[in-house]
C-alpha cells in the first residue's frame, strides 16, 4: 500500500444514526438523538477536517446499523495491517464485514482475532510513541491485546478501564503527539495511572467535569486537536502545550456515547504513532529524498 | 527464576484447591502481573510463580505461569473468573482422561504411573488431591464421591475408573527445607564423612517434633540391631513412646526373642560375644516355643517373653508388621508370608506416620520406601552407603543417610531421648 501524503481518515455519514439500543451508560432509548442536528454536527466536523488538510474515505451508511458512524471501532491500523474488530455486542457485529471489505479494498492485510476474543479497534487501542496502549474490561479483552502485541511485534500495555462511562480507551485517553497524551485519571485504576505516568513524558489531565462531556475523545490532525466544545480548561492546556484547538458541537453523538474521535478512523497512522514516521523515513530513503 | 510465593494469611503453606494460570504479553511494564498477584492476595488466596520468562527486548512478550491456592473452591472459581478479565487463563483446561479397568490386578493400557509426590487430578473441572500417595501405582477416581486415590496394580478391581495419559494430572515437587534446622545441615544425602553427633541430634529433634505434633514415628529395622547389642536401646525408645510403628522381618523378631529368652543372638552370647554350644539351634528353639504358644502376644501373656523389642511393642501397643521372605525359618506366627498382604498391612499402618527411621536393613527399607509418600522424612542408618544409594535410586529421594555402625547410633539416640 502506498503511503498517503495527506492525513487520511475513514468516516461514515450519519444517515441512519440514532439510538436504537442501550449498550453503554450514555445511551437512553427514551432520549433519542435529533437526526437533523446530528447531520449538521457531522457535516461541520467533516468540513473542519477537510479544512485541516485531511483526505476522507467514506463508507456507505447502512440502515439498521446506527453505530456504523463510529468508524474508530472498525479496527486497528498498523502499517499495512488492519486488525479487524470483533464487537462484544451483537447489535454492532453486523458492522464488521463492511469494515473488513473496506480494508481489503484499500489494500490492507486483514488480521482476525482467534475465536472468542473481543476487540473494538482504535476505540480501545491507541499508539503513543512506539507503544500501543490498550483498554480492556468493558469491550475489548486483555487477551486480545496480548495476541495483537505478539502478532504485530509491538509493545502493548493493557490498561484496565474501571468506570463504565468510559467504556472505550478513546473516551478517556488521547495521544496527541509522540510524547504527549490527554487522559482522564478517574477512568483508570492506580496500576493504569502508574503505567501512563511512567511511559508518557507529557500527560495533559482532563478534569472530571470536562471528561464526562467527551473532551478526551478528540481527533488530532497535524498540530490541531478537534474536540467537543465545552472543555475550556482542556483547550487551554492544549494551547499552552503548543497545539491548536477546534472545539465543535457533538451533542447528538454524545447521547450515543461517542464524539469526535469515535467518528473517525485514522488510516495512515495517528500523529502520535511512531511507526508512521519510521515508515515515512523508509519511504523517503527509497526515493532518494532528504 | 526462583519461585516467588505470596500469601494473604500468616501461613504460606499451600492448602486447599489449586489452579494454574498463564499470562502472556508485556505483563511487567503494564503492571498486569503485579495487579494479578495483588488480586490473588486480596481474594484471600495465595500464589506461587512457577515460571516467569521476561522478554529481552521491549517488544518481546513475557510469560508467567502462576499456581493459585484457595481454601474454598468457590473463592478460587470467582478469582479465576476475575483473572481471566486481566488476561490470565487457566493452564489445565482439560480433565484427566479415565478408562475403566477391564480385568482384576492390571491397569488399563496407557495408565498413569504415579510418583511419591503430592499429586492432583482434574476431574469435572476441579482439581482434587490424590490420597494414599504412593509411587508406581495407578490413580482411581470415584466420580460420585469426587475423590481420587493411588491403587497398586495387584489391587485393581474391574470397573475402577483409572486415569490414563498425563493430561489433567499435576505433581507438586517437594522442596528441601531451606533453613539450617532439621536436615538442612546436610548437602549430600549420604556420606561416611559427616559428624555423627550432628546427625543423631537431628534425628532426636525430628522424633521429638513428631511426638509433639501427635504424629507417628516408624522404625524399619533389620536383625543387626539385635546382633550388635542394640535391642535394649530400641526397647527403651519404644517403652518411652518414641516409636509408634515397627516394620521388620522374621529375623529381627526372632533374634530379639532369642536374646530375651536365651541371651544369645544367632547363638552368640550378647554378654561375652562367644558362640554358645548348640547356639545355632537357639533361634529355631525360640521360634518353636512361640509357635507352640500361638504367637508373640501369647508368649508375653504367658510370661515366657519378658523383655526386648517385641515385648515392648506388645506392652506399648505399638503396631508392627513382620513381612516374610523366602529364607525365613519358622516363621513366627505373626509373620505375613503373602507379600501382597504384607504390603497392604504396611500401607494401612503408615497412616499418620511423619518420620521414618530405617536401620540396618536394605530389603525392608526399600519395601517401605516404595510405599511412603515423599512428604514423610526418612533417615536411613546403615554401615553400608549402598543401602542409602539404593533407596534414592528407587525414588525415595527424600532419604537422608547416616553411614555408621548402628549400635553407637542407637545408644546415643536412646541416651538423648530416653535417658535412664
Amino acid at each position: 500500500m502506498s503511503q498517503p501524503l495527506e492525513p487520511r481518515l475513514l468516516m461514515c455519514p450519519p444517515d441512519y444514526f440514532g439510538i436504537e439500543y442501550e449498550i453503554n451508560p450514555w445511551m437512553k432509548l427514551s432520549r433519542g438523538a435529533d437526526a437533523a442536528r446530528a447531520g449538521e454536527q457531522w457535516r461541520a466536523f467533516h468540513q473542519t477536517l477537510l479544512e485541516l488538510g485531511a483526505e476522507i474515505d467514506l463508507i456507505e451508511p447502512v440502515h439498521g446499523l446506527p453505530d456504523l458512524v463510529f468508524t474508530a471501532n472498525a479496527g486497528l491500523v498498523y502499517q499495512e495491517v488492519f486488525v479487524a474488530s470483533r464487537f462484544r455486542h451483537r447489535v454492532r457485529q453486523g458492522e464488521s464485514p463492511l469494515f473488513e471489505s473496506w480494508a481489503r479494498a484499500r489494500g490492507f492485510e486483514v488480521l482476525s482475532l482467534p475465536h472468542g476474543l473481543h476487540f473494538e479497534g482504535a476505540g480501545d487501542a491507541l499508539f503513543c510513541g512506539e507503544v500501543l496502549f490498550a483498554g480492556y474490561r468493558f469491550r475489548s479483552d486483555a487477551r486480545s491485546h496480548q495476541w495483537i502485541g505478539e502478532r504485530l511485534g509491538v509493545e502493548v500495555l493493557p490498561l484496565e478501564l474501571v468506570d463504565p462511562r468510559f467504556y472505550h480507551l478513546d473516551t478517556c485517553f488521547c495521544p496527541v503527539a509522540l510524547d504527549t497524551a490527554i487522559y482522564y485519571p478517574g477512568a483508570f485504576d492506580e496500576y493504569g495511572r502508574a503505567v501512563l505516568r511512567d511511559r508518557i513524558p507529557r500527560l495533559i489531565e482532563a478534569a472530571a467535569d470536562e471528561a464526562v462531556s467527551f473532551s478526551c475523545n478528540a481527533v488530532v490532525v497535524g498540530h490541531t486537536v478537534v474536540l467537543n466544545e465545552g472543555a475550556p480548561k482542556l483547550a487551554r492546556s492544549l494551547l499552552d502545550c503548543g497545539f491548536q484547538v477546534r472545539p465543535l458541537a457533538f451533542s447528538e453523538f454524545i447521547k450515543s456515547g461517542g464524539s469526535a474521535k469515535c467518528l473517525t478512523l485514522r488510516i495512515d497512522g495517528e500523529e502520535a504513532a511512531a511507526w508512521k514516521y519510521n515508515e515515512a523515513r523508509i519511504a523517503l530513503g527509497e526515493t532518494g529524498g532528504v | 527464576m526462583k519461585h516467588v510465593k505470596g500469601s494473604a494469611g500468616a501461613s504460606p503453606a499451600p492448602a486447599g484447591v489449586v489452579e494454574e494460570v498463564e499470562v502472556r504479553g508485556h505483563i511487567i511494564d503494564s503492571l498486569i502481573l503485579p495487579k494479578i498477584l495483588d488480586r490473588i492476595l486480596t481474594a484471600g488466596a495465595s500464589f506461587e510463580i512457577r515460571e516467569c520468562k521476561i522478554g529481552e527486548r521491549r517488544t518481546d512478550p513475557s510469560h508467567a505461569r502462576i499456581a493459585i491456592w484457595a481454601d474454598d473452591p468457590d473463592v478460587l472459581s470467582t478469582l479465576l473468573g476475575d483473572l481471566v478479565e486481566h488476561g490470565a487463563w487457566p493452564v489445565h483446561a482439560e480433565d484427566a482422561a479415565l478408562a475403566t479397568a477391564d480385568i482384576a490386578g492390571a491397569f488399563p493400557d496407557g495408565f498413569y504411573s504415579t510418583t511419591n509426590m503430592p499429586t492432583q487430578v482434574r476431574h469435572k473441572g476441579r482439581w482434587i488431591d490424590v490420597s494414599d500417595q504412593e509411587m508406581d501405582c495407578g490413580i482411581a477416581v470415584d466420580a460420585r464421591a469426587g475423590t481420587a486415590r493411588c491403587v497398586p496394580m495387584a489391587r485393581v478391581e474391574p470397573g475402577m475408573a483409572m486415569i490414563v495419559g498425563h493430561a489433567g494430572v499435576r505433581v507438586t515437587p517437594l522442596e528441601r527445607p531451606r533453613d539450617a534446622a532439621g536436615f538442612g545441615f546436610m548437602n549430600s544425602t549420604v556420606s561416611s564423612e559427616k559428624p555423627k553427633a550432628v546427625g543423631v541430634r537431628s534425628v532426636v529433634e525430628a522424633m521429638r517434633g513428631a511426638r509433639a505434633a501427635g504424629k507417628k514415628v516408624l522404625l524399619v529395622g533389620g536383625p543387626a540391631i539385635v546382633h550388635t547389642g542394640s535391642a535394649t536401646h530400641v526397647a527403651r525408645l519404644i517403652r518411652d513412646g518414641f516409636i509408634q510403628v515397627l516394620f521388620a522381618g522374621n529375623a529381627l523378631a526372632t533374634h530379639d526373642i532369642e536374646q530375651a529368652i536365651l541371651g544369645t543372638s544367632l547363638g552368640v552370647s550378647l554378654t561375652d560375644g562367644q558362640p554358645i554350644e548348640h547356639g545355632h539351634e537357639h533361634h529355631l528353639r525360640v521360634i518353636n516355643t512361640i509357635r507352640r504358644l500361638g504367637g508373640i502376644k501369647q508368649a508375653v501373656d504367658a510370661g515366657v517373653l519378658k523383655s526386648g523389642i517385641m515385648y515392648e511393642c506388645i506392652k506399648a501397643g505399638v503396631e508392627f508388621v513382620l513381612a516374610g521372605s523366602i529364607r525365613d525359618d519358622g516363621p513366627l506366627p505373626e509373620v505375613v508370608t503373602d507379600v501382597l498382604v504384607a504390603q497392604d498391612r504396611m500401607r494401612a499402618a503408615l497412616a499418620g506416620v511423619d518420620f521414618a527411621l530405617f536401620v540396618a536393613t536394605a530389603l525392608h527399607s526399600i519395601a517401605t520406601g516404595n510405599l511412603l509418600p515423599a512428604r514423610v522424612k526418612v533417615v536411613c542408618v546403615d554401615i553400608n552407603p549402598a543401602t542409602v544409594t539404593k533407596l534414592a535410586d528407587r525414588g525415595t529421594f527424600q532419604t537422608i543417610g547416616l553411614v555408621t555402625d548402628v549400635e553407637p547410633f542407637l545408644r546415643l539416640l536412646a541416651a538423648e531421648l530416653a535417658p535412664g
